[in-house]
């Protein structure tokens, strides 16, 4: 699986390799670690969006690792297992299941990031799997978001539970986790609209449904995933942050790997929320959601 | 953030107020701290540097103004660099006369090209146009219904097509061909062509979109890129515009807090102009780019234009002080060529060629005739700039050996240095005289003698101007004749 993700991203930068973010073979200098050395980190690291902050602590950590002689290995592999490792959490990155009934997932994200899409691709994951899925329209806002969802579900055999256009999505929400536990489903994937994070009635309004699904399934959502593009830049982070105060997030799903942008914002997100990545987007296609894997992000990152 | 700058820069520039001139070594850790807020904006790490490489060339020598603090005045400087950089903006769409005008909207997956192409033809819609938008994202679904859905909340018709059964489904090539042809025979003179959402490093998209160009001939082609987008937007924006030839691009979701760095990353790396802004959700939030907007918000939110302005306030103050000396030293006569380079070196900061002779006195005289005036004032700037400050204090003690350095100085003969001297002098002949004449008297020798050249060596003043009459060749061999004796 993992060496089809990285297949895909070979491919995508090989197309780029004379667009902008080429960069000369960062790994060329074996076992030293140098002003030079330094340098193409630095670049490398904010090429791939990692940000300033997160930057300066690697850069300075590798300068201490190795004035420590601490790199017992090539420096190139000890870079990769360190940024690695800064990814690594505790258990595993599987959906947490409810064992007394049906598993609540709340999708979250600005507009554009790929919450439709990430949707369709985890109920084709869930269902392919065996399980009992039903999805809840609640975004009401957007003109066809509803359709859209609608004509996913029925491509992928699907139920889903929605409302009119510009209806309370709280109410769509309550009533799929009723349907869910009345006709005992193993899923609800709970869309909601893009907002922005800055827009305060919005994210009240997501604290909302958080709040109703929460009393119709206690303990739910069991998972409340937020879906990043991998192309934004730094305000990915100032978007964990919000979302987080607001219905505090168990998870990423990364979206559009398939792309030339890395994703690098996760590092600082892991760093100062400690919410993890746990899938990937990597296509346009039903099945192109897979496990997050750090090693394999490390190498597509310096790849 | 804005304040968390200027706490840095203040420390960076902490010895410099108020004394000597900024330096590569005095600013280094000044520029480092510009350079993480614009990376910490989004702006492209390459074009960052880039960006701080000019800066840092182009603040150098530049004095440290007294009644500042050096930091507001690099803040201004990097204020003015990323407006200059960022504009001109011309938001004007060209509109064919004869046929519907064709705009296309092509970007990534996400970036709001549905919502755009709404807002947009609610803004022409506004202004008198008679816009159709034309659905041709065939890939996401529902995208076809949500144009639709927008199209009749503003009350702008929508093209679709619609795959009926046993026919092939259409391409949006075709839905193109056809939504323009269907333009012709109604009364639409703007089409909008909504395009799906795609990567660019994806061949068999892209090639579509080429397709669609090739056979849509669109007057626009506008990208549509997030605001919040990182390091990346330099990658998918070259892409596009070498695929497309990209006539502007539309900045959206910037009712957000993203800083938009990809504005100034996209404009430096394709040269193509940011045209327009989304602000919001709803279909009125589509505004016109401003780069001063922008330059503020990639330097952080705060009050910096109240900064900028005081700032400009104080070196307009002390270019008006310095003037008056010099007007005052004028009026004396004893301006002498270090004003002269003074004055020369303030003006050509200010903006073109042009300019600069109609500002300065005794400038035009100094280009001859049929040369380029940025030669000239190279000339004479080099020749300026290879004399001693004792030369151009007091430039009569220029004999013949100091003339022939200043001329292996600049590149020059020494016969232009001594034509340039000759120039300045009257210059300074005319100033003096000037400032015993009543101001009736200068204003008549300024407009009348300026333009009849009475400055140039050798011209002579001409008195007599065109009659009207076409004259006989006797006429004019008499009139050679009288030329010749005078």
């Amino acid at each position: 699986m993992f060496r089809a993700l990285l297949d895909k991203l070979k491919i995508g930068l090989t197309k780029t390799r004379n667009l902008f973010a080429g960069v000369a073979g960062l790994f060329r200098l074996k076992g030293k670690v140098d002003h030079d050395f330094l340098k193409e980190l630095e670049k490398k690291l904010y090429l791939a969006d990692v940000g300033s902050a997160a930057t300066a602590g690697l850069v300075d950590r590798m300068k201490q690792a190795f004035l420590d002689k601490e790199i017992d290995k090539e420096t190139e592999l000890f870079v990769r297992d360190y940024l690695a490792g800064l990814l690594q959490i505790e258990g595993g990155r599987e959906i947490k299941i409810n064992p007394d009934g049906p598993t609540v997932i709340m999708i979250a994200g600005v507009n554009g990031s790929g919450k439709t899409t990430s949707i369709a691709k985890l109920a084709g994951f869930l269902s392919r799997d065996g399980k009992k899925v039903l999805v809840a329209a609640c975004d009401t806002f957007r003109a066809a978001a509803i359709d859209q969802l609608v004509i996913w579900c029925e491509r992928l055999g699907v139920e889903i539970v929605k409302g009119l256009p510009g209806s309370d999505p709280a109410s769509i929400a309550h009533d799929a986790c009723d349907k869910a536990r009345a006709k005992s489903f193993d899923f609800v994937i709970v869309d909601t609209a893009g907002r922005l994070h800055t827009q305060t009635h919005l994210m009240r309004e997501l604290e909302k449904i958080h709040r109703v699904t929460s009393k119709v399934i206690p303990g739910s959502p069991h998972e409340v995933l937020l879906v990043l593009d991998a192309t934004t830049g730094q305000n990915a982070v100032l978007q964990a942050e919000n979302f987080q105060k607001v219905v505090h997030c168990t998870g990423i799903i990364l979206t559009k790997l398939d792309g030339t942008a890395k994703g690098g914002s996760i590092f600082s997100i892991k760093q100062r929320l400690n919410i993890p990545v746990k899938f990937i987007g990597v296509g346009e296609k039903i099945e192109d959601l897979e496990p997050f894997d750090p090693a394999s992000f490390v190498e597509a990152l310096f790849s | 953030m804005f304040d968390g700058l200027r706490k840095g820069l203040a420390a960076a520039l902490k010895t410099l107020r108020g004394k000597g001139r900024l330096s590569e070594a005095n600013i280094r850790e000044a520029m480092e701290a510009i350079r993480v807020v614009l990376l910490d904006a989004d702006v492209n790490f390459t074009a960052a540097e880039n960006f701080i490489k000019r800066i840092t060339e182009k603040s150098i020598g530049q004095e440290v103004l007294r009644s500042l603090d050096p930091s507001e005045q690099i803040v201004k400087f990097v204020y003015d660099e990323l407006v200059l950089l960022m504009g001109p903006v011309d938001t004007a769409i060209p509109f064919a006369k004869d046929r519907p005008t064709v705009i296309m909207l092509c970007g990534l997956q996400g970036q709001g090209k549905t919502t755009t192409a709404g807002k947009l033809a609610l803004t022409l819609k506004s202004k008198g146009r008679k816009p159709l938008l034309v659905a041709a994202d065939l890939q996401r679904p529902a995208a076809i219904e949500q144009l639709r859905i927008l199209g009749e909340q503003i009350q702008v018709p929508v093209y679709l097509e619609v795959a009926e059964s046993g026919k092939p489904v259409p391409t949006p090539v075709e839905v193109c061909a056809n939504a323009i042809a269907y333009a012709k025979r109604t009364l639409v003179d703007t089409v909008i062509l909504d395009t799906a959402g795609r990567l660019h490093i994806a061949e068999m998209p892209m090639d579509e979109l080429k397709q669609i160009d090739k056979q849509a001939k669109p007057d626009q082609v506008y990208l549509v890129c997030d605001a919040m987008t990182g390091q990346d937007a330099v990658n998918s924006a070259a892409a596009f515009n070498e695929a497309l030839e990209l006539n502007g691009v539309i900045l959206t979701k910037l009712d957000g807090d993203a800083r938009g760095g990809a504005a100034l990353s996209i404009k430096e790396v394709t040269k193509v102009p940011i045209k327009f802004i989304g602000v919001g959700e709803k279909l009125d939030k589509l505004e016109e780019f401003r780069p001063e907007g922008m330059a503020q918000r990639i330097l952080g939110q705060g009050d910096i234009m109240s900064l900028v302005e005081k700032v400009s306030k104080v070196q307009s103050d002390i270019s008006k002080e310095e003037l008056e000396a010099q007007q005052k030293k004028l009026r004396e006569g004893d301006f002498n060529l270090n004003d002269f380079r003074k004055q020369f070196e303030q003006i050509a900061k200010m903006g073109s060629m042009k300019d600069l002779i109609g500002s300065m006195p005794g400038m035009s005289d100094m280009v001859p005739a049929g040369e380029d005036p940025e030669a000239a004032f190279r000339r004479i700037k080099g020749m300026l700039d290879s004399m001693t400050r004792e030369e151009r204090a007091n430039p009569d003690i220029l004999d013949q050996n100091r003339r022939r350095r200043v001329a292996a100085g600049s590149g020059t003969q020494p016969h232009d240095v001594k034509q340039f001297l000759n120039q300045f002098e009257q210059v300074r002949n005319l100033m003096r005289a000037m400032s015993k004449m009543s101001v009736w008297e200068r204003i008549k020798m300024v407009s009348g003698m300026g333009k009849m050249g009475a400055f140039q060596p050798g011209a002579k003043l001409k008195t007599k101007g065109d009659t009207g009459h076409r004259k006989t060749p006797k006429e004019r061999a008499k009139e050679r004749k009288n030329n010749k004796k005078r």
